[in-house]
C-alpha cells in the first residue's frame, strides 16, 4: 500500500512522462524481463569496453598454448591457434550486437515505412507492396539471407543487409495492421479537420501510436537476427577470420567438438544468453505496453 | 410479498498492483417477488459490478467480494460452491447484457443458442428442445422460421429480443438486465421495453433493471435505487422518489436532464466529477459535490433513514439527531 | 439579422458497397442561419453524422452544393479548403478515440495552430492555448496531462478547445455529449451555450437524444434514412409535429416523470436498409398513414406552414 502511494506520488510529479513511467512501472514488476534487461546492459557495456575487459587481443596467437582447457590464465581456454576464447567472446559481442541491432534497424525502417504507406493509402498501393512482401515471405528467411550474402559477397555489411532485408516483410505486416486500425480512429479524422496533410498525419498521429508492437517485435527480432548471423557464419558465409563472431567461432570449433568441446560450448552459451535476454525483455515489453493492462 | 433477493452490506473491490478500486461499498438492496427495481447511476457507480456480484461472476483476479451477504430465496449465494452457482445461473437468475451485438455467438444460429441455455438446465429430447426454443422465439416476437438464422442476419433490436428469449428460456425468478436498451434507437427501445414489461408479467419474474436513463426507469420500474460511488443513496417507490426526490444527488440528477416540456436557458449542474474509486472521499461519498454539505458529512457516512414508508435516504439532512444537534 | 451562413443544396453522399449503392445522405436541402444552432436528430444510420462530415468535406460529398457565405466550398481546391477549415470545425462524439493518446493536452490544443501557421504567431501559441483552456474550463494544471489521465468530461473539453483554438465561425458538434454521464452532460451543454454567445458561433448539433437537442437548438431537422423529413423551430416540432415519423419518435422518448399518460405510437419493424432504396417515401414501410402514392412518388420537402418544412404527401 505504501509502495502504491509512493508510486502514485511519483506519477504525479512526473506527469509529463507518465506514459513512459507507466510502462516502466509495469515492466519493473516482471522480474524476468528486468533480468534480461540487466544482462543486456552488461553485454552492451562489455562490447563498449572490450579493449579494457579482454585479457588478450582477439587475434593474439600463441601456438604453444593451443587447445587449453579452461584454467586460471585462460578462464574459457584457448582455441586451435592458442587464442584466448574469453577475449574473443568479449570482442565478438561487438559484432554480434552490431549485427543484431543494425540488421533489425534496417528491417524496421524499411519494413515500417512500406507497411505504413501500404496501410495508410490502402487500395492499389497496398496491394502492390504487400504482394511483394508476400513473395519475400514465401522464401524461408535463412535461404533468402544465404542467397543475398552469396550474391553480394562475404562482409560484415552484407551480412547485416542480408539479415535485415530477409526480415523486412514481418515488420511491414505488423506496421500495416496497426496503421489500418489507427487510421480509422476519430483522432485522425480530427487532424484532417484541422487541415493537416497526409504526411503530418502519418508521422505525428499514426506512427507514434503503432510503435508498441514494433518495439516488441524488434527486441524479439534482434535475438533472431543474431541467430541468423551466427547461422550464416556457421556455414561460412558470414564474418571472415580472424574477426571474432560467435557463430563463426562455433563453426570453427566444430571440427574439434569431440576432443575439445569448450571451443563450441562458450560461444554457444554466449549466443543463448543474449537471445534469452532479448526474448524475455521483448516479452516483458509486450505486456508492459499492452494498453489493456492500463489500470 | 416476500423478498426474493436481499443484499446486505456488500463490498466488492478490484485490486491491482497499482491501485485498489472500491467498486461497491456497503451496499444494501432488496427485490420482492414480481417487482422491477431500477438501478440508476452514472458510469463507474458500481451498477454492473453489483450485478456480476449477484451472479458471482466478478472477474477474479482482480475482483474480490470483500464482505456482505447476497440472500436469494433464503440462501446466501456467497456461500454456494461454483457447481451450485452454475445451476442457478441462467436457470433461476439470468442476465441480459447491454450490447446485443457482442452477447450472441456469431457462429451459432439463434435457435441453437436458445437451445443451449435450456439444455444446460433441463434434460429434454431433441425435438422437444427445438419446440421449446421455437416457442421462446415466438414469445419475443420473432417468427420461428428464423430459428436457423445467424445473429448477423438480425438487426440490433431483433438481436436484443433473442437475448431476452435466452434470458427467459428457463423461466427464471430474477432477471438482471444490464442497460438492455442503451445500444438501441429510441423507437426500437420503446418496442423492447414494451416487450420486457409484458413478458415480466407473463412469466412472473422479478427484474433488476440497470440503467442510467431516468426516463426508462419511470416507464418500467416499481422501485428505484440511486447509486453513487458504490453505495445506494436513495431507495424507494418510483412515484415517491420521482415526485419527491430528497437526496441532493438525486435532486441534482433530475435537474440536470434537459426536459422536453420545460424551457430553460441554463441547465442546473452538479459541480465536479464522480470520485475516483481508488481514492474515495471520507464520510459521505457525495460531499465534495454537495451544495448542502455539513461538517458531519465529511466525517461520517450517513446510514439509510426511512423518511416516509418505504423511502430511504442516506443523508444527514434528514437525520433528526443531527438536526437537533445543530 | 437572419443571415444565411450555409446553404446546403441537394447534398448527396453515396457509398459503394458490395450489396449496392448505400444512400447515406440522399438529397438534403437546408440552410443554417448565422448564430443559430441547428439540431440534426435521427436514429443510428439515418445519415446525420455523415451530413455533418460531408458539409466539412471530411467525407467528400457525391454531389450537391454547400454554399458558405456565398461560395460553393465543394468547388474549392485543397489549398483554399485548408484555409476554409479554420472557419469550420468539428467536435467528435467519442472523447476516447478522438484525441491522440500520445499527445499532451498542450500538444493536442496547439496542434491545429502548428498546422495552420499564421493564425497565431509562434511565440504566442502558448498564450493562446492557455487562453483557450480557460475558455473551456480546463484547469491550468492539466496542461501537461495525457488524455488517459482525464475523465470523459475534461476530454470533451479538450476536444472543444481544439475546435475553438482556430477561432472558427461554425462548428459541427457530432454527438458531443452522448458518451457522457448526465451530470457531466449538463456541464458541457452549458459550456457550449456560453461559448456560442461569447464567440458568436454557429452550430450544427448532431444527436439522437431529442431532449438534449431541444435544449440547445433553435431549429431542429429530423432525419430518416438519409433524408430530412421535417425541419422547423424547436418549439413547433414538439408542439405540432407534422410528419408521422417525428410523431412516432417523440412518443417513444421515455420521460423521467411518473404518472404521465400519453399515447405511444409504436412503429413496426426496423429501419430499412439504406442500400438501393425504392422510389417512394423513405418512411413508407413503417408509416401508419401510408397511401398508395407514397410507395411510388417521393414527397417533396416543402414549406407546409411558415418556417415549417415537411416531406410528406399526407400533410
Amino acid at each position: 500500500m505504501a509502495e502504491a502511494n509512493a508510486i502514485a506520488k511519483g506519477k504525479k510529479e512526473n506527469k509529463s512522462n507518465s506514459q513512459l513511467m507507466g510502462v516502466w512501472i509495469r515492466l519493473k514488476k516482471n522480474r524476468l524481463a528486468i533480468f534480461g534487461l540487466v544482462i543486456l546492459i552488461l553485454l552492451i557495456l562489455m562490447a563498449i569496453f572490450a579493449d579494457i575487459l579482454a585479457p588478450y587481443g582477439y587475434d593474439e596467437q600463441n601456438l604453444q598454448n593451443t587447445f587449453q582447457t579452461p584454467n586460471l590464465e585462460h578462464p574459457f581456454g584457448t582455441d586451435e591457434f592458442g587464442r584466448d576464447i574469453l577475449s574473443r567472446i568479449i570482442y565478438g559481442s561487438r559484432i554480434s550486437l552490431q549485427v543484431g541491432i543494425i540488421a533489425v534497424g534496417i528491417a524496421v525502417i524499411i519494413g515500417g515505412f512500406l507497411g505504413a504507406v501500404a496501410g495508410y493509402f490502402s487500395g492499389k498501393v497496398d496491394n502492390i507492396i504487400m504482394r511483394c512482401m508476400d513473395v519475400l515471405l514465401s522464401i524461408p528467411q535463412m535461404l533468402l539471407a544465404i542467397s543475398i550474402v552469396a550474391a553480394l559477397g562475404n562482409s560484415l555489411a552484407n551480412l547485416m543487409i542480408a539479415v535485415g532485408v530477409s526480415s523486412i516483410p514481418q515488420y511491414a505486416r505488423i506496421v500495416r495492421a496497426s496503421v489500418i486500425s489507427i487510421k480509422n480512429q476519430e483522432f485522425v479524422e480530427s487532424a484532417k479537420a484541422t487541415g493537416s496533410n497526409d504526411l503530418r498525419i502519418i508521422f505525428k498521429h499514426v506512427i507514434p501510436n503503432c510503435l508498441a508492437p514494433v518495439i516488441v517485435q524488434a527486441t524479439l527480432g534482434i535475438g533472431l537476427a543474431i541467430l541468423t548471423a551466427a547461422g550464416l557464419s556457421f556455414i561460412g558465409l558470414g564474418i571472415k577470420p580472424p574477426t571474432p563472431e560467435w557463430g563463426a567461432m562455433l563453426s570453427g570449433g566444430r571440427m574439434y567438438i569431440r576432443d575439445y568441446p569448450h571451443l563450441t560450448l562458450f560461444p554457444g552459451i554466449a549466443i543463448v544468453v543474449t537471445i534469452f535476454a532479448f526474448n524475455v525483455l521483448g516479452d516483458g515489453l509486450r505486456d508492459a505496453l499492452d494498453p489493456k493492462l492500463k489500470q | 410479498m416476500g423478498n426474493l433477493l436481499e443484499i446486505k452490506n456488500l463490498s466488492i473491490e478490484y485490486v491491482t498492483d497499482e491501485r485498489t478500486n472500491k467498486a461497491v461499498n456497503n451496499l444494501n438492496l432488496k427485490i420482492r417477488e414480481g417487482e422491477t427495481l431500477g438501478f440508476v447511476g452514472e458510469t463507474g457507480a458500481g451498477k454492473t459490478t453489483t450485478a456480476l456480484g449477484i451472479m458471482r461472476l466478478v472477474p477474479s483476479p482482480p475482483g474480490r467480494i470483500v464482505s456482505g451477504e447476497i440472500i436469494f430465496e433464503g440462501e446466501n449465494l456467497l456461500e454456494k460452491t461454483e457447481k451450485e452457482m452454475r445451476e442457478i445461473r441462467g436457470n433461476k437468475i439470468s442476465m441480459i447484457f447491454q450490447d446485443p451485438m457482442t452477447s450472441l455467438n456469431p457462429i451459432m444460429t439463434v435457435g441453437e443458442q436458445i437451445e443451449e441455455v435450456i439444455k444446460l438446465h433441463e434434460d429434454l429430447p431433441k425435438d422437444e428442445l427445438r419446440k421449446r426454443a421455437e416457442a421462446m422465439l415466438e414469445t419475443v416476437g420473432i417468427r420461428k422460421e428464423r430459428f436457423d438464422d445467424y445473429p448477423h442476419e438480425f438487426s440490433g433490436g431483433m438481436k436484443q429480443r433473442v437475448v431476452i428469449a435466452m434470458g427467459l428460456a428457463c423461466n427464471p425468478k430474477l432477471i438482471i438486465a444490464d442497460e438492455p436498451t442503451t445500444a438501441l434507437d429510441v423507437t426500437i427501445q420503446a418496442q423492447v421495453l414494451e416487450l420486457m414489461k409484458e413478458l415480466k408479467v407473463k412469466f412472473n419474474t422479478s427484474m433488476l433493471l440497470i440503467t442510467h436513463d431516468l426516463g426508462v426507469v419511470a416507464e418500467t420500474c416499481d422501485y428505484v435505487a440511486i447509486m453513487y460511488a458504490g453505495s445506494v443513496l436513495e431507495y424507494g417507490n418510483v412515484e415517491r422518489i420521482y415526485n419527491n426526490p430528497l437526496h441532493p444527488y438525486t435532486v441534482g440528477l433530475f435537474n440536470s436532464i434537459p426536459s422536453l416540456d420545460e424551457d430553460k436557458d441554463k441547465l442546473d449542474v452538479i459541480p465536479g466529477t464522480p470520485p475516483d474509486p481508488a481514492n474515495l472521499p471520507t464520510g459521505c461519498k457525495f460531499h465534495p459535490r454537495c451544495s448542502k454539505c455539513m461538517e458531519i458529512c465529511k466525517q461520517k457516512m450517513p446510514e439509510p433513514i426511512e423518511v416516509e414508508e418505504g423511502h430511504y435516504v442516506s443523508c444527514f439532512l434528514y437525520d433528526k439527531d443531527v438536526k437537533e444537534g445543530r | 439579422m437572419e443571415r444565411v451562413l450555409i446553404d446546403v443544396r441537394d447534398l448527396k453522399k453515396y457509398f459503394n458497397t458490395k450489396q449496392g449503392t448505400l444512400h447515406a445522405v440522399d438529397g438534403l436541402n437546408f440552410q443554417v442561419l448565422k448564430g443559430e444552432t441547428l439540431g440534426l436528430v435521427g436514429e443510428s444510420g439515418c445519415g446525420k453524422s455523415t451530413t455533418g462530415r460531408a458539409i466539412l468535406r471530411l467525407h467528400e460529398p457525391t454531389s450537391g452544393e454547400v454554399i458558405y457565405d456565398g461560395e460553393d466550398i465543394l468547388k474549392y481546391n485543397n489549398k483554399k479548403m485548408k484555409e476554409m477549415r479554420r472557419k469550420m470545425q468539428i467536435v467528435f462524439q467519442d472523447p476516447y478515440s478522438s484525441l491522440n493518446p500520445r499527445l499532451s493536452v498542450f500538444e493536442l490544443i496547439a496542434d491545429p495552430l502548428y498546422v495552420n501557421k499564421g493564425v497565431v504567431p509562434k511565440n504566442r501559441i502558448e498564450e493562446k492555448v492557455k487562453y483557450t483552456m480557460e475558455l473551456v474550463g480546463l484547469e491550468k494544471r492539466l496542461i501537461n496531462s495525457y488524455p488517459h489521465e482525464l475523465d470523459g468530461g475534461r476530454r470533451q473539453r479538450v476536444g472543444i478547445a481544439r475546435a475553438l483554438v482556430l477561432n472558427p465561425e461554425f462548428i459541427v458538434l457530432d454527438e458531443p455529449v452522448s458518451a457522457l454521464d448526465v451530470s457531466i452532460q449538463s456541464q458541457i451543454l452549458n459550456l457550449l451555450d456560453e461559448l456560442q454567445e461569447k464567440l458568436s458561433l454557429t452550430y450544427i448539433f448532431v444527436a439522437h437524444d431529442l431532449s438534449v437537442v431541444k435544449h440547445i437548438s433553435d431549429r431542429i431537422a429530423v432525419m430518416y434514412l438519409g433524408n430530412i423529413v421535417e425541419l422547423t423551430d424547436y418549439k413547433k416540432i414538439f408542439e405540432d409535429p407534422l410528419h408521422p415519423y417525428t410523431q412516432a419518435l417523440l412518443s417513444a422518448i421515455p420521460i423521467p416523470k411518473v404518472g404521465i399518460k400519453r399515447e405511444r405510437i409504436m412503429l413496426e419493424g426496423d429501419v430499412p436498409s439504406p442500400i438501393n432504396p425504392g422510389p417512394g417515401c423513405v418512411f413508407y414501410g413503417r408509416c401508419r398513414n401510408r397511401k398508395d402514392m407514397c410507395k411510388e412518388v417521393k414527397p417533396e420537402f416543402e414549406e407546409k406552414k411558415p418556417g415549417h418544412f415537411v416531406a410528406c404527401h399526407i400533410v
